[in-house]
């Protein structure tokens, strides 16, 4: 297996964006990445997609040849496919381009992720939420993706005296990262109070706990390492791609305080990049529901079971802290279109890496990990990212 | 007879309104309005209960108290005037959620207040020849009356279901019989929401000269009189019929004591008599007799002559609430969720 | 959703019909054709037997849901939860017939037969099972942390294997 190298990176704002088509946005990340690339457009040989419900989105299904067509290359007959993988999908995708890579089998691919939600009644983008979860077992006897999150919440409470405040300053750390996001959906700042009296969704999970239904696609071109130089500036190395699944349902799970997925894939992304937690100063993670933001941070190794709550509160993972968390806004603030997140996590440690994400920049960044979700964690990716100069 | 009660159970939702707060909205005496009425308050069915929910939960406490096998039931019929669907039968899903099917007939009954009494005489009947081993009959409903209405003070949800059989008989029937006639006093024509009545024609010529006349021919048949009976059950569309008719026939106020019920859960029609025995039957010592007579509009009685037998020392009447934890606790509910729960708010959209 | 793909599952909705690997004696919900669980995992393919949970179990989690499932919104807000059973499968279901407030993580409950959900009001109604907090009312000696099963688990002399 050879070494794989981000070429060049892309992202559309996030948001809700009324006058935008889906195949407008995939287009438009995909094509900026490749000019970020500097690569001639006859050298790409496959692209890969994540996207997690378009046929019922926007009734479409075909969507890779559908945005290799336009962004035109449709008669090139080069491999599209798409990849699903509920919140997961987009990462998943970038798995997927890396193995091609790393295989030998093709040199340059983009991976894509897109997402259009806006196009369907909000009542509908969450019945589609909700599909991440185990339909016949868990949606039916009702169910909802946040419903499940707030069961690990109220179980991580009461097994480790996680507060509600401890959660609670997840997403107004993400407002505060956003506001220096011009891509991001929601760069208004908030307070604790406000997302303590917001909304309840499912107890102890409120409005504001909980990432919005987002349009939005991002991109990135990968190619090998050895080649990188002629391409970028600074290519960025993936050091480790990992994918780790567990069962589909919460009830079925070990333990519900813990991802097991999460743990593995971070597990097997540090054995494979010959890196430890300790070793990263800025990470993407899972924040589509608060406590899935604590949560992660235990799995992936960053601090002790159960002390999560106390450390992110403590400004551990702020800026400033010893991993900044979600530089971009994360899910909640950045946005969630589902089959674009984990491509957009990429995005962003790009940026960050290659010491291009202006006054959001997190300085010394050498180590970069990317962590999104699918459902309540049947499925994790986990990605390290390194810069090699 | 050989035929008899083998086992049985009641279940009633667990929420409640009183006529004070109906009353409130209409701007009526609710509180004077139930004591004409002799109803204290009524049970509502959660938003999630029906006829079939209600059918089940009684018919599945029936089922543990006796220790029976399900796949011994030969015939499951369910009587209802609020069946959830008009065609598709209310007995397949119940029969299915007891583990009862495929080896099983099954129907459901429809005669006003009286669909459940109908349904133990036909399970009689059928345990009686020998075509069926068990035979389960339940009377269950969740009765509405429109919103305003005189009815909506009363009608209310809850079920009793009766495991027939011949083997461990607690209750064994001595005589059954109808008085049956045409007499329109309460309906509700296909695809009405709320059921129609008579007014005052309820009463009189409808409800007590049925159930009078059917009671004096079982007692007359069998030789028998007030006194020869511990209990007596009367159908119980209010607290005030049942007491009326009683006295008028000779019984005492200890008699109808424990067979009386609406007072405190409403007028759970179909299931109305049935949840009034089983009460009786939560209390009941051996060798006692019991009368209980069943009324219908439209209109019918079933008259039974029941007498407990030493079996039910042994019976298993610690599994499921007994009747009297229904008669006596319950969350009571304002006006405007009972309205929300009983589908009575129109909703927008699609 | 389609009315055979409720309908293929009543046996599993209505009667907590499960399964048990006859090698490492573990019991699933709904039941499974191999056991993830036992180190022989390819030996028990064909080897897990029927088995019906009792519907008795405490909670392990819980939510109160204001924001609903499809077809739930008329009961917000609404208790979720994860039910621990006696027999050991975690189940996902409501908490009814209380006061949200007055759930708590290890309250006893059993199951009960409630409409899960209607399509629409000319549609089919489906079933399945919710839970009731077990209160000492419903004097439940049968069940309540007993694995002895109960009559309507494991009906006095005959197999249920069907069910």
């Amino acid at each position: 297996m050879r070494e794989v190298a981000v070429l060049g990176a892309g992202q559309t704002k996030f948001g809700e964006l009324w006058d935008r088509s889906f195949r407008e946005i995939g287009i438009e990340a995909g094509l900026q990445a490749l000019v970020d690339a500097k690569l001639e457009s006859a050298q790409l040989q496959g692209l890969f997609l994540g996207n997690m419900a378009a046929g019922r989105l926007i009734d479409q299904e075909q969507i890779a040849p559908l945005i290799l067509d336009y962004a035109g290359l449709g008669n090139r007959n080069l491999p599209a496919v798409r990849v699903e993988g509920g919140g997961a999908s987009g990462a998943l995708a970038l798995h997927a381009g890396y193995l091609a890579v790393a295989s030998g089998q093709y040199d340059f691919v983009v991976v894509g992720g897109a997402e259009k939600l806006t196009d369907v009644p909000d009542i509908t983008g969450n019945q589609i939420t909700d599909s991440a979860a185990d339909h016949e077992w868990e949606v039916v006897f009702g169910a909802t993706l946040p419903g499940l999150w707030a069961l690990i919440a109220r179980r991580h409470m009461y097994q480790y005296g996680t507060k509600r405040e401890e959660f609670a300053a997840v997403p107004v750390q993400d407002h505060e990262m956003a506001a220096k996001n011009p891509n991001a959906h929601y760069r208004n700042k908030i307070t604790l109070e406000q997302v303590l009296g917001a909304t309840p969704v499912a107890q102890p999970l409120g409005m504001l706990d909980c990432a919005p239904l987002s349009d939005g696609a991002a991109a990135v071109v990968l190619g090998p390492m050895e080649v990188a130089r002629k391409y970028t500036d600074t290519p960025i190395r993936i050091s480790a791609s990992q994918v780790a699944c567990d069962t589909m349902a919460l009830h079925h799970r070990r333990d519900i305080t813990t991802l097991d997925s999460t743990a593995v894939a971070a597990r097997r992304a540090f054995q494979q990049a010959r890196r430890t937690p300790e070793n990263v100063q800025i990470a993407e993670i899972f924040d589509g529901y608060s406590i899935g933001a604590l949560v992660a941070l235990e799995d992936l190794g960053f601090v002790a079971k159960g002390a999560s709550g106390a450390a992110f509160a403590a400004g551990e993972f702020g800026r400033g802290g010893r991993v900044v968390v979600n530089s971009s806004g994360g899910l909640k603030a950045q946005g969630r279109p589902f089959g674009a997140v984990g491509v957009a996590q990429v995005v962003e440690l790009v940026r960050q890496l290659r010491g291009d994400a202006k006054d959001r920049q997190v300085a010394g960044a050498n180590l970069g990990l990317a962590h999104d979700v699918g459902g309540t964690g049947a499925t994790s990716v986990v990605h390290l990212l390194e810069r090699t100069n | 007879m050989e035929a008899g009660i083998v086992s049985y159970g009641a279940y009633v939702p667990r929420y409640r309104i009183t006529p004070t707060e109906i009353g409130k909205v209409w701007g009526v005496d609710g509180a004077g309005m139930g004591q004409g009425l002799n109803v204290h308050r009524k049970s509502v069915p959660a938003p999630d209960e029906d006829t079939i929910t209600i059918s089940t939960e009684a018919l599945r406490t029936a089922l543990i108290r006796g220790a029976i096998d399900p796949q011994e039931i030969g015939a499951l019929y369910v009587g209802s005037e609020s069946h959830p669907y008009a065609v598709k039968p209310t007995a397949t899903v119940v029969a299915q959620a007891v583990g009862a099917t495929p080896n099983l007939t099954a129907a459901d009954f429809e005669f006003a207040c009286k669909a459940g009494t109908a349904a133990i005489q036909t399970c009689l009947g059928l345990v009686e020849s020998r075509m069926v081993r068990y035979g389960v009959a339940i009377g269950s409903d969740t009765s509405q009356g429109a919103p305003g209405d005189a009815l909506e003070y009363s009608a209310s949800a809850g079920g009793a279901a009766f495991v027939i059989g011949r083997e461990r008989v607690i209750c064994s029937l001595r005589k059954t019989l109808s008085y049956t006639t045409d007499t329109p006093d309460f309906w509700r024509r296909e695809g009405e929401r709320y059921p129609s009545h008579g007014g005052r024609f309820t009463g009189e010529p409808a409800y007590f000269r049925h159930v009078t006349e059917c009671g004096r021919r079982l007692m007359e048949d069998v030789g028998s009189t007030p006194r020869d009976y511990a209990h007596v059950v009367f159908h119980q569309p209010n607290g005030k019929f049942p007491q009326r008719v009683g006295k008028q026939m000779g019984f005492t106020e200890e008699q109808m004591r424990h067979g009386l019920v609406t007072p405190y859960i409403g007028n759970t029609y179909s299931g109305a008599a049935l949840i009034g025995l089983a009460n009786v039957l939560d209390y009941a010592q051996p060798h006692e007799r019991i009368l209980m007579v069943g009324y219908g509009s439209g209109a019918g009685s079933d008259a039974f002559d029941f007498e407990t037998t030493e079996e039910i020392a042994r019976f298993d009447r610690g599994y499921g609430r007994p009747v009297q934890d229904y008669l006596d606790h319950g969350i009571e509910l304002p006006y405007a969720v009972y309205a929300k729960f009983r589908g009575k708010i129109h909703m927008g959209g699609g | 959703m389609s009315i055979a793909r409720f309908w293929r599952e009543t046996p599993r909705r209505y009667n907590l019909g499960g399964s048990k690997c006859s090698i490492c004696s573990t019991v699933y919900f709904p039941p499974r054709s191999v056991c993830p669980t036992c180190t022989h995992h390819r030996r028990s393919i064909g080897k897990m037997q029927p088995l019906q949970l009792c519907g008795d179990g405490e909670v392990f989690s819980f939510s109160i849901v204001q924001d609903a499932a499809e077809g739930f919104e008329m009961q917000v807000p609404y208790v979720l939860a994860l039910v621990k059973t006696v027999e050991g499968p975690m189940l996902t279901g409501q908490i009814v017939d209380v006061d949200p407030a007055e759930v708590k993580i290890g309250m006893p409950v059993h199951a009960m037969f409630r409409k899960l959900r209607e399509e629409g009001r000319a549609g089919v109604i489906h079933y399945g099972y919710k839970f009731a907090p077990s209160t000492a009312e419903d004097r439940r000696p049968h069940r309540g942390g007993s694995h002895e099963p109960s009559p309507m688990a494991e009906p006095p002399g005959r197999s249920r294997a069907s069910a």
